[in-house]
């Protein structure tokens, strides 16, 4: 007979986001037995593009979405799964997210949340792709003037990329890991129209340190700096919510300021080291190897990080 | 007499002839080919140092940049064919024959070179026996090493990565023949002495520190459940059950996942100081957690491996480390320690035939041996007994008088049914056998033979071929965990059954374990990022492993 | 892609009471299982679609010792692989399975 030697109830072991699917993620993030998926695996609404390459299709197009509590709050959730086509948008999964922010305009959540894991735009269905990329900007600006926050969540393996990366740009509030990256071109394309000489993609310190998760954290570009847990995520998005800011003149007018300061600040950097020393850090080749906690105690240092912005 | 001093006449003559490059024993990297061409002979031995891990890249850059004219015909004895230099020098017809022992990534190239005659190959060796053979007819004329920084007397350190080069300088240095090092820097004074100057004749500066390959670092990122189910059976059914403390692991994901394992798994099994105490191992950086957690007690390393430095500094009681307080490793004795001192060598292959041979070759590619084989065999020398090695030797067929019985070393095979591209572990006939005949080499590349491996470890079960008694015995054993593989398919479900009566194939619910325990959260690391926390921020991995 | 199709009859249903169940993820090397508790309480479906052609004895194989195993009566399996191999392929079958007995 067997014996069990993991109870996976029991193993007190945290569940890291990095290597969770989106569905764990989903799982792990809201209240226990809150979620209700719309359009599950089931209904088997897939890719009618992919076929034509050859290529298998996931029952859910790699996007899950649904309705569920968290901490008791009604919200919205949206999960990309980044091992499939690398997280990337195609018709379906497009549409999914636009439906389900649509539908947060009837059903007033207390946020909607999109746990990003995207290289960018599905190659296959760039077209439909790019197209949802737009509607989903649109619809979360629409989402957010009616009072409801966007959070994203940003951690895994695909980081958000592309499209991805525009549309991290349009929410309320980012949560992100250190092993969450951010960014609208990736490194391979960088190399590619610029050199190696320019921008190693192979180098990965030299990738984590321009795109990561510290980095964007540090540059305002996250607002959240969260363990690589399931946990930590869940109670991040918690306090993202409480502080998301109101979409108005004036929230946008703070944003467009934050931007050209930094830009005027940060622009002529070489590296992102140059921009951590600009800002007050004091050792900033050991900033890639602070713990969070150590982390955080420099953010609370720096003072300047944190904005009202966005 | 001096009829009998001729050979270190002519040393004199070429060191002679070298010094017109050189201040004192220091040479410049940009008059590299000037002193190979002033001390090399057409005809030469040369070893031009590299292996699995450094190299001799500065002088292998220098070397196939020498007139053919003037250096031609060599006979290259050296460890590893890896850099494009190394076959670049057969194509100039700078060196025409050769005998190694290791060809990783040139692997393809040197099967196209060997078929097309563009080498004329004495022998692919362990690294052992090509070491030995430096002591018999193998010497070398002229040696081409490589070190971290030297002083200008000549004395060597070669840093943690101190590998072949005490064994090649030996052979080389006391039977007339001229060493030239590369060093990264010079110094007024090394950290330590690892050769001392009189046996080195020339000092080139390099022109950028030598490359060292990190063979061996394995990302718990990457590793599978079924890596982690077979390392749960390997450790249960296996290092439990024979108590192996003495042993060597392989590169492979399989064994890395057993070292992720001890401080999780091995743990709640009670097996902690009852197994895997005293390696003969590269400093892997997937044993970290397991030395953390004060399971192993000593490692001796064959080299050293990139960003774990600072790491071994910090842990001398567990490394070989010198008077300065780096890594000294020495691939030679390690070898040694792995062949006669260990009770257990468990690796991974490409291919295994129904008899238990494997190999690594495929169809078009001859990767050598390094040093599997002298792990993966069983020691006929062997004369000190252990209750692991008396038990293997009692579980092996006795013939004769039971009194005159000698134990058995564990050599273990860990492989997945399938590998890369569905292509199957299990096979009717070795490719080696086939690339053998394809160029003409009179000993079929076979990396374990039949007669030495006593254990394979499949994600489907353990056969244990020590208690086979006969070959079709064992041909059902191995198709009993060749899984779902043309040779699995073809077994004889009855028999197997029957086998797995015996205990010769155990399956994980015989050995109590549920499959779908197999889970990442087993891992003591799952990530480069881990091994670094559990290293307290001293293991500095490669940046191409890095994700932060 | 291929489209393969087996239907086993088993010696009882499945315990549990889910209604379905999906487990693994389309990627390389890896695939997803999708279990429906739809068929009568002795009856068994796999469907699978792969892009790897020509493995239609193997997958047999993996599934009759699957459905002999795990004895998965009242179940339609749908299977999207991305190129798994058998033993992934087994393992994400009784993990699916086991899900389905919760």
């Amino acid at each position: 007979m067997s014996e069990r030697i993991i109870d996976p109830a029991a193993r007190g072991w945290a569940t890291s986001w990095y290597e969770a699917s989106a569905r764990a993620r989903i799982d792990g993030f809201l209240d226990a037995g809150s979620f209700r998926e719309i359009i599950g695996p089931e209904q088997r609404r897939m890719s009618p593009h992919l076929p034509l390459f050859d290529l298998p299709r996931a029952f859910d197009d790699g996007m899950i979405i649904g309705s569920g509590r968290l901490d008791g709050k009604p919200v919205l959730v949206a999960a990309q799964e980044g091992r499939f086509m690398g997280g990337a948008f195609g018709e379906v999964h497009g549409a999914k997210l636009v439906g389900l922010l649509r539908a947060a305009l009837p059903l007033n959540p207390d946020a909607v949340l999109i746990l990003f894991d995207t290289g960018g735009v599905r190659l296959q269905e760039a077209n439909a792709g790019e197209t949802a990329i737009a509607e989903v900007m649109r619809a979360i600006t629409q989402v957010r003037a009616a009072g409801v926050p966007v959070i994203g969540l940003i951690g895994g393996r695909a980081g958000a990329y592309g499209g991805g990366g525009l549309i991290a740009g349009t929410c309320s509030r980012l949560v992100v890991s250190e092993s969450g990256r951010i960014s609208v071109s990736g490194p391979e394309v960088i190399e590619t129209n610029k050199g190696a000489e320019e921008f190693d993609s192979r180098d990965r310190a030299l990738v984590w340190r321009t795109m990561g998760g510290k980095h964007r954290r540090l540059t305002g570009g996250a607002d959240a700096f969260a363990d690589d847990t399931v946990e930590a995520f869940r109670q991040a998005a918690l306090d993202a919510i409480a502080r998301a800011p109101a979409f108005d003149l004036t929230t946008l007018e703070a944003e467009q300021r934050r931007l050209e300061e930094r830009l005027a600040r940060f622009g002529d950097c070489r590296d992102a080291t140059e921009i951590w020393t600009r800002l007050g850090v004091n050792d900033p080749e050991a900033v890639p190897a602070l713990s969070t906690a150590d982390f955080d105690a420099l953010l609370a240092n720096l003072g300047e990080t944190t904005h009202d912005a966005r | 007499m001096s009829g009998w001093r001729r050979e270190r006449e002519a040393r004199d003559a070429r060191i002679e002839a070298g010094r017109a490059h050189a201040a004192g024993k220091v040479v410049a990297a940009a008059a590299v080919v000037d002193l190979l061409e002033a001390i090399l002979r057409p005809g030469d031995r040369v070893c031009l140092e590299g292996d699995n891990q450094k190299q001799a890249d500065c002088l292998a850059r220098g070397l196939s940049q020498c007139d053919p004219g003037r250096v031609h015909d060599l006979h290259m004895v050296q460890s590893g064919i890896v850099l494009p230099e190394h076959l670049d020098i057969f194509e100039q017809g700078i060196a025409r024959r050769l005998d190694y022992s290791y060809s990783g990534p040139q692997g393809g190239r040197i099967a196209r070179m060997l078929y097309g005659g563009q080498i004329e190959l004495g022998a692919v060796h362990t690294y052992l026996e090509l070491f030995a053979r430096y002591f018999v007819d193998l010497t070398p004329n002229v040696a081409l090493i490589a070190g971290v920084s030297a002083d200008r007397e000549g004395n060597l350190y070669t840093g943690p990565n101190t590998e072949d080069t005490p064994t090649v300088v030996e052979a080389t240095a006391f039977k007339n023949g001229i060493v030239v090092a590369q060093v990264n820097e010079i110094v007024d004074r090394v950290p330590r002495v690892d050769i001392p100057g009189d046996r080195i004749d020339f000092v080139v500066e390099a022109d950028k520190p030598f490359y060292v390959e990190p063979l061996f670092t394995r990302d718990p990122a990457a590793m599978t459940e079924t890596q982690i189910l077979m390392a749960m059976m390997a450790i249960k059914g296996i290092y439990a059950e024979y108590g192996i403390r003495r042993l060597n692991h392989g590169i492979g994901f399989g064994t890395a996942a057993i070292e992720l394992l001890l401080p999780t798994y091995a743990e709640r099994l009670g097996l902690k100081g009852e197994i895997a105490t005293h390696w003969a191992l590269n400093p892997h950086p997937t044993l970290i957690p397991a030395i953390e957690s004060g399971w192993v007690k000593q490692v001796h390393c064959f080299g050293s491996e990139v960003g774990m430095d600072r790491y071994i500094r910090e842990r001398s009681d567990i490394f070989f480390t010198g008077a300065d307080g780096s890594l000294r490793s020495n691939r030679a004795f390690c070898q040694t320690a792995g062949l006669y001192a260990c009770d257990l060598f468990i690796g991974s292959t490409l291919q295994i035939d129904l008899s238990g041979h494997s190999s690594t070759v495929t169809q078009n590619r001859v990767a050598g041996f390094g040093g599997a084989p002298n792990m993966g065999s069983d020691p006929h020398g062997r004369r000190h007994p252990s209750d692991t090695w008396m038990k293997a030797g009692r579980e092996a067929q006795v013939t004769g008088d039971p009194a005159l019985m000698r134990g058995r070393k564990l050599v273990v095979q860990i492989v997945e049914t399938f590998g890369e591209g569905l292509v199957p572990a299990f096979v009717e006939r070795l490719d080696a056998l086939e690339l053998a005949k394809k160029i003409g080499l009179e000993l079929a590349p076979v990396m374990v033979y039949a007669d030495d491996v006593t254990h394979i470890v499949t994600e489907e079960g353990i056969a244990n071929l020590l208690l086979c008694r006969t070959a079709d015995e064992r041909e059902q054993a191995i198709r009993g965990v060749a899984g779902y593989t043309e040779i699995g398919r073809g077994r004889d479900r009855a028999m197997v059954e029957q086998l797995r009566q015996r205990g010769i194939v155990r399956r994980p619910e015989d050995l109590g374990i549920e499959p779908l325990d197999a889970d990442r959260s087993l891992l003591a690391a799952k990530s480069i990022k881990d091994l670094v926390h559990w290293s307290g921020g001293l293991y500095e991995p490669p940046a191409k492993f890095r994700n932060w | 892609m291929e489209k393969l199709s087996f239907r086993h009859t088993t010696q009882k249903a499945l315990p549990g009471a889910k209604a379905q169940a999906i487990t693994g993820v389309v990627a390389s090397g890896n695939l997803e299982v999708l279990l429906e508790r739809a068929l009568p309480a002795t009856e068994c479906t796999v469907e699978i679609e792969t892009p790897i052609r020509g493995y239609g004895d193997v997958w047999a194989a993996v599934v009759a010792d699957f459905v002999a195993r795990a004895q998965p009566g009242g179940l339609r399996i749908t299977v999207n692989d991305g190129g798994a191999r058998p033993d992934t392929v087994s393992l994400r079958l009784l993990q699916g399975a086991r899900l389905m007995e919760v």
